[in-house]
């Protein structure tokens, strides 16, 4: 059936702010979803809260809506558009949720609303638990003994008639949160509750663990006619107990036999049809390692993370295959892409190994627990693509950025054997390196396979490799064991330093010209088909194999342009997030628009970047001097932008300019200027520009000295930082021995910067300079005082408190820094203002994560003006004139988004480092509804009654009693902890007193448990370590869903707005497209 | 030990790679192709259909879950060697009896590993299938020119049973009569469990010898080869489309069944390998995944004006399936039995069984 001609105008919802379990995976899925939907001449509205998405451009949808992602702005926007039909299943959980609740209210078809993609009754099957078991076992597809409970006795009931381990997954959270393992009765109490509260429903399923079991995913596809295919197969080399998205996985599904596979598949086809899908849909099995037994675990009826792994690792457009099939085309009718000669009904099949490495944050957060289960951790993922497993593993774990490039962990290599098998059993994101290291040191695969259930195919490779690291130290370099080396991954740099390691010689006693001269890569294509049909995509990646199809392709085309490299930004972390996925791929846009032909080189499924349609040409690679090198040789560009890609791929900064790489846009010299402290210092007093006093260390004694002569409290970070990563507000000297010793554990050889720590108004500016003029689109002014990163302080723009001549300084400052710095592109600067004086805190001669944010507030596109001026057009000559923009008609403000209840023991509290995963945007004509919408998105729920319970550290409490003001006029009842309430009742204000942890059971923890607490204002001068109790109250603010509020200017804010009458029904509703 | 080996090509390449399974005493020519299923690598070494070829994995690794038996789809290798970029030693399922190395040399098949598959396989699609030669020494490039004269003769005879046997059922409601052009096991099992007891007789049976067996239904197995070196099967088997008794033919069998009925094949030029082939039911317009293996093709515009096409490739339009309106009849150039492959068309033995039911 070809397009349903009922439609016209289909509404998207998108997954709002990236989340542990929701990710870039669904701006992928959202942006191939809008553009299907758009060529078929349908109009798209959109509604989406997060701004820094490629799928909120303008390009992207008719009309789109950057608006909370509640029902009451849903409903509001379906009013107000009057689309004719919904997809629901290309918002992730979040679409899917809110599209279901508006079909079951009976609200879709009061206002005409054909819901696509997947019915409620399809979702309810598959998402209720209850629902989802019996339809199992009415089609006869086994499923793990468990009980679907309301209650913590149900669950105990279970356990004690299945026997332990039992696992816990609360129904409709966001991967998997809430649930766990639990090993015996108390861990279950604990799992249990903490599931029933964080299910919206109250509900939990518990069921018999499998753990040790394989899991496999199959991702299944049907149409509205019944014809079913599966796109790809997938096997996870952490057996089932790790989350899927925890998990190493592999495509497609490496040791299973024929008849294994196709009961498997035929399964997932058999699932997918009774459950009447209309799209795609991920299927979980656990298999049994040593029997046919098998159970289904999940299946999701949406495009997921799962889904776009898939898609990248075949090359098979999902997301877009699964639009057009909600808009009525049948799989035949829809044309294979990748081929241009065959149609999407068929199933890929692949001629390489597909490895995807999650990327965690524990090196950021460094007192969350890293034990990994059944609730996801990771924030992001690479993928590697390999002719050999060894090849494309050794490929995933250069390319997660996680300081390795191999499975040698140089502290792991330390561990006595007793700690060694601790950290093995430990099953952390350290596993495999773990794994590794015992294998090196001779246990057996059976030992491990039993500590591990990894199976022993994983681990005969593992082995593998681990031989080889030992021949690199013992034998000669000849050319047969070269070959082999690089066949299984090993780079020319980590050979050389195990040889020499190994045969305990300098480099220059060392004859590495055969390895040096050795051939590059190879490159091969992705085409759906394992070569069987001649494929047009320019999707590649390197193989050690002998016949290469880039350069022939590159010879083969008709009209060559001459060619640009983008380098991308690699695995989405807490700092680094889809904001530079954004940046690439507008400047691949722009580039393209210039008349280049654009390379790009990534290694992140989940993006948009990705696509093997965004560039020209998709290199899917680590971004490593060894891996961009020979794709450089290859393409031959005229230039390389790293501005885009964020530390990523500034990091190459330093090895393009060494190899006379030419950069376009900002030098290799000026970016080091900006980030060395001591060049940066000298300009800033050229400029005589302030800057907070400060100096640079190496050790622990160093750092105190400096410290002590700045006076405390101080700022401490190392020179290259990302999203303030081990940066922290030292107040004494233990703060300052307990951060160094952490630093210089993780970073070698990096300078500590050391600085007095200004407490004022942050601004920032995100700036274009050509070299001659500048153009600043808008200041944003944070609400959160400086010493809160300034990607988890709530952003505004523009500036509210600036006067004129502030205004004009700042202009003023950030010109002349530009200039200084021979900026070509992009600029972001971050001020403080302390007692009207203006201090500069951080210059970064590149894109900034706020660069999506205000572009789309400004209607400015900013990087497309900064890739023409990269490209040398001059401001003056492009439409968006110079200088401070004129002010945009709306205010906007950016609210950072935590992934905090997946992270246990992870301190809440904010401060330097950052610590959230995403962002919304609120937009409207004045700050108040601005940031109403802005929090709202963010989570918030506004409860006007209850209490507030305030605790806070010393120097907070001068002001705090004007905010607990604030909240008590609004008929808050106060509770506070001992030296907060006297400072209260100082202020005149009625307090409940409340004991401290250790002092009674009717303690904060009780009260917060009791119910009657609607916010907690927390902060401590000391937090982090778990042990404490401001920590474990914020903790329980987590588990138990209570906004906690760690920054007084944010809570004054909030308190603002239970103060006034925003409403979801009153506050304005903007179109973006229409600014 | 050098074992280094090397596979030469009709058009005068050659690729290097490492010797596995038995070790080559004699050079081994035979016809090169690929396929595309990524498991079923057991299955793909013991069906009959490969006699005469080499075959080539375009999936890098083979012999992860090693060897069973019990999943092989005859008893022994037909394929004259195996072609792969990384074979596994250390394989691992429960099921596992030997690794992928023992099973061949077991069988004295050659393998070698190490070689560009996917360079190869790309240069098959291009220049269609081209005959080989793997070979211990370097080869000159004038013996390259020999190559294209090579060709497999009288393959369906070497598949064959050399006897008939009864495949008896205790359960048995139909008697089916497998005739054997090289007939993959799979077949034979899903009768049986459909309620079948099946004689299987060799290929050079006839017509008559099969009518006194008094079938319920005849199947036309799978086989090797070019269809149209089988003159006197297919003379045969078009006096069996006078007597009414239902007839399935799976591959070669439709191949045979085909040219019976006066239709005409074609050489393809690098055939359908693998499990992934798309195939549409012309009838209901359903797409099924089909596991495939053939060298030809039935020309769909010469079908007799009594059949009808069945079934489409859905990839480039080719013949998939024959129904015949004249007698009781039904054939597919897939692999409805799977093994390896999808299981999405089982549905036709069923059909079949449906075929006989009205007949009696």
């Amino acid at each position: 059936m070809p397009l349903n001609p009922k439609l016209k105008k289909v509404m998207v919802i998108g997954s709002g702010p990236i989340v542990i379990g929701q990710a870039a995976e669904f701006d992928y899925a959202g942006t191939q979803a809008c553009r299907a939907l758009k060529e078929e001449g349908l109009e798209v509205v959109l509604v989406n809260s997060n701004p820094a998405t490629i799928m909120t451009d303008t390009a992207m949808a008719d009309h789109i809506y950057i608006e909370p992602l509640t029902l009451d702005f849903v409903k509001r926007i379906i009013t107000l558009e009057k689309p004719d039909s919904l997809l629901s299943t290309l918002g992730g959980q979040t679409g899917l949720t809110l599209s279901m609740e508006l079909a079951k209210e009976g609200f879709l078809d009061a206002h005409g609303v054909t819901l696509l993609g997947a019915n409620p009754e399809t979702i309810d099957r598959a998402e209720d638990r209850q629902c989802f078991k019996s339809t199992m076992e009415s089609i006869r597809e086994p499923v793990i003994p468990s009980v679907i409970t309301h209650t913590l006795e149900g669950a105990l009931t279970f356990a004690r008639q299945e026997g332990y381990p039992v696992i816990v997954r609360p129904a409709f959270t966001l991967g998997g949160s809430g649930g766990g393992i639990a090993e015996d009765e108390v861990s279950l109490r604990e799992i249990a509750a903490s599931g029933l509260r964080q299910s919206p429903i109250t509900q939990i399923l518990v069921e018999k663990s499998i753990a040790g079991w394989k899991e496999i995913e199959f991702e299944v596809m049907r149409d509205s006619q019944g014809n079913v295919i599966t796109v790809c197969s997938m096997e996870n080399l952490d057996p089932v107990g790790i989350h899927t998205g925890d998990s190493i996985v592999t495509a497609p599904a490496l040791t299973l036999a024929d008849r294994e596979y196709q009961m498997l598949r035929s399964a997932a086809l058999h699932i997918i049809d009774v459950m009447e899908v209309e799209g795609g849909c991920n299927v979980q099995f656990a298999l049994h390692p040593e029997s046919y037994e098998y159970a289904v675990i999940e299946v999701n009826p949406r495009v997921s993370r799962s889904s776009a792994l898939a898609s990248k690792a075949t090359g098979y457009p999902i997301a877009r295959v699964a639009a057009k099939i909600a808009i009525g085309y049948t799989l035949e009718e829809i044309e294979n892409e990748v081929t241009g000669q065959t149609r999407a009904c068929f199933e890929p099949t692949l001629d390489y190994v597909v490895v995807k490495f999650p990327k965690f944050p524990f090196d950021k957060f460094v007192y969350a627990s890293r034990g990994l289960s059944t609730q996801m951790k990771a924030t992001g993922e690479v993928m590697a693509i390999g002719r050999s497993f060894e090849f494309a593993l050794m490929k995933a774990i250069r390319g997660a950025e996680i300081s390795h490039d191999s499975l040698l962990d140089k502290d792991i290599r330390l561990l006595n054997k007793e700690e060694l098998l601790t950290k093995i059993k430990a099953q952390d994101d350290q596993r495999i390196f773990a794994v590794y290291e015992a294998l090196y040191r001779g246990f057996s695969i059976d030992e491990l396979h039993r500590l591990t259930w990894i199976d022993e195919w994983f681990l005969e490779k593992i082995l593998h490799l681990s031989r080889l690291e030992k021949a690199i130290k013992t034998q000669p370099l000849t050319a047969d064991f070269i070959r082999e080396l690089k066949a299984n991954g090993f780079l020319t740099k980590t050979i050389k330093s195990l040889y020499l390691e190994g045969h305990g010689i300098k480099e220059t006693e060392a004859d590495f010209s055969l390895l040096d001269s050795f051939p590059a890569y190879t490159y091969k294509m992705v085409d759906t088909c394992g070569g069987e049909f001649a494929a047009q995509t320019p999707y590649f990646y390197s193989a050690f194999d002998e016949e290469d199809e880039a350069a022939p392709f590159l010879e083969g085309r008709a009209n060559p342009r001459p060619t640009i490299l983008v380098l991308g930004s690699g695995p989405i972390r807490i700092g680094q997030g889809i904001e530079f996925d954004y940046a690439s791929v507008h400047c691949v846009w722009a580039l393209q628009q210039a008349g280049y032909e654009v390379v790009i080189i990534n290694n992140n499924p989940e993006t948009v970047s990705t696509d093997f349609n965004t560039a020209d040409r998709l290199y899917f690679e680590p971004l490593t001097p060894e891996d961009v090198a020979p794709i450089i040789a290859l393409e031959k560009p005229l230039g390389v932008v790293v501005a885009f890609g964020g530390q990523t791929a500034i990091r190459l900064t330093h090895w393009l300019s060494e190899h006379h790489i030419p950069l376009l846009g900002t030098s290799a010299d000026s970016i080091d200027m900006a980030e060395d402290r001591g060049r940066f210092e000298a300009l800033l007093q050229r400029l005589q520009i302030r800057q907070p006093k400060g100096g640079t260390v190496r050790t622990a004694e160093e750092a105190l000295a400096a410290a002590n002569a700045l006076g405390y409290p101080v700022l401490l970070r190392p020179s290259y930082v990302l999203g303030g990563q081990n940066m922290i507000i030292a107040f004494s000297d233990d703060d300052i021995m307990e951060y160094m010793g952490i630093i210089l554990s993780q970073l070698e050889n990096n300078l500590v910067l050391i600085d007095k720590y200004i407490q004022g108004t942050e601004l920032e500016v995100d700036a274009i300079c050509d070299g001659e003029d500048i153009l600043i689109p808008g200041i944003m002014e944070h609400i959160d005082r400086a010493g809160i990163h300034s990607g988890d302080s709530i952003a505004v723009y523009p500036a509210w408190n600036l006067s004129d001549a502030q205004k004009a300084k700042i202009i003023d400052y950030s010109a002349r820094l530009a200039l200084a710095l021979n900026t070509k592109g992009l600029i972001n600067i971050q001020y403080v203002m302390h007692q009207k004086q203006l201090y500069v805190i951080e210059v970064n001669p590149r894109s900034s994560r706020t660069v999506p944010y205000l572009s789309k507030v400004t209607g400015i596109p900013m990087i497309d003006i900064a890739t023409q001026v990269m490209l040398g057009r001059k401001l003056k000559d492009l439409p968006y004139g110079t200088g401070l923009a004129k002010r945009a008609a709306y205010t906007a403000v950016k609210v950072p988004v935590f992934s905090f209840e997946k992270l246990s023991n992870l301190d809440t509290m904010l401060g330097p480092e950052m610590k959230s995963t995403g962002e919304v945007l609120g937009i409207a004509p004045t700050i108040t509804e601005a940031l109403f919408k802005g929090l709202l998105g963010a989570g918030y729920r506004f409860t006007k009654k209850g209490g507030i319970f305030i605790t806070v550290k010393d120097s907070d409490k001068a002001e705090v009693g004007f905010i607990a003001e604030k909240f008590a006029r609004i008929g808050f009842r106060l509770y506070a902890t001992a030296g907060t309430a006297k400072i209260l009742r100082e202020y005149g204000l009625n307090v409940t007193l409340v004991h401290k942890i250790h002092e009674s059971s009717q303690n904060t923890l009780a009260l917060l448990e009791s119910g009657k607490v609607s916010y907690i204002i927390s902060t401590s001068a000391k937090g982090r370590l778990p042990a404490r109790d401001s920590v474990k109250v914020r903790r329980k603010s987590v588990e138990l869903g209570i906004p906690c509020l760690t920054s007084l200017d944010t809570a004054s804010s909030l308190a603002d707005i239970l103060a006034g009458d925003c409403s979801a029904d009153s506050v304005s509703l903007i179109d973006i497209c229409r600014l | 030990m050098d074992n280094t080996i090397y596979l030469q090509l009709e058009d005068g390449s050659c690729y290097t790679g490492k010797a596995f399974g038995a070790t080559l005493t004699e050079d081994v020519i035979a016809e090169v192709v690929f396929t595309t299923a990524m498991t079923g690598y057991v299955e793909t070494l013991t069906d009959p259909s490969y006699y005469g070829q080499m075959v080539l994995q375009t999936f890098p690794l083979i012999g992860n879950y090693g060897v069973n038996l019990l999943d092989a789809e005859s008893e022994k290798i037909h394929l004259s060697a195996y072609l792969t970029k990384e074979y596994c030693d250390t394989p691992s399922n429960f099921r596992s009896q030997m690794d992928l190395h023992t099973l061949l040399k077991r069988n004295r098949i050659p393998g070698i590993c190490g070689i560009d598959t996917r360079a190869l396989t790309r240069k098959i699609r291009e220049q269609g299938v081209m005959n080989g030669r793997l070979t211990a020494l370097p080869p000159s490039t004038d013996s390259s020119r020999e190559l294209s004269r090579w060709k497999c003769c009288d393959s369906v005879a070497q598949v064959t049973c050399t006897a008939p046997y009864l495949v008896d059922n205790s359960a048995w409601r139909r008697h089916v009569v497998l005739w054997n052009f090289g007939a993959k096991q799979n077949i034979i099992r899903r009768l049986y469990s459909l309620g079948c007891k099946i004689t299987v007789v060799p290929s050079s049976y006839s017509a008559q010898q099969i009518l006194a067996l008094k079938p319920d239904g005849i199947m036309l197995s799978n086989g090797p080869g070019d269809p149209t070196d089988n003159p006197e099967i297919i003379r045969q088997l078009s006096l069996l489309c006078e007597t009414k008794i239902p007839l399935f033919g799976i591959c070669l069998g439709h191949q045979l069944l085909a040219l019976a009925n006066g239709a005409r094949t074609e050489k393809l030029k690098f055939g359908h390998r693998g499990a992934n082939q798309p195939v549409k039911a012309v009838e209901t317009g359903r797409i099924y995944m089909t596991s495939q293996n053939h060298g030809y093709s039935v020309v769909s515009d010469s079908l007799p004006e009594d059949a009808s096409l069945a079934f489409i490739n859905l990839n480039d339009n080719t013949c998939e399936g024959i129904r015949y309106n004249r007698f009781p009849g039904l054939s597919v150039q897939f692999h409805p039995e799977a093994c390896s492959g999808p299981k999405d068309t089982e549905y036709l033995f069923q059909e079949f069984m449906e075929m006989m039911e009205r007949r009696i």
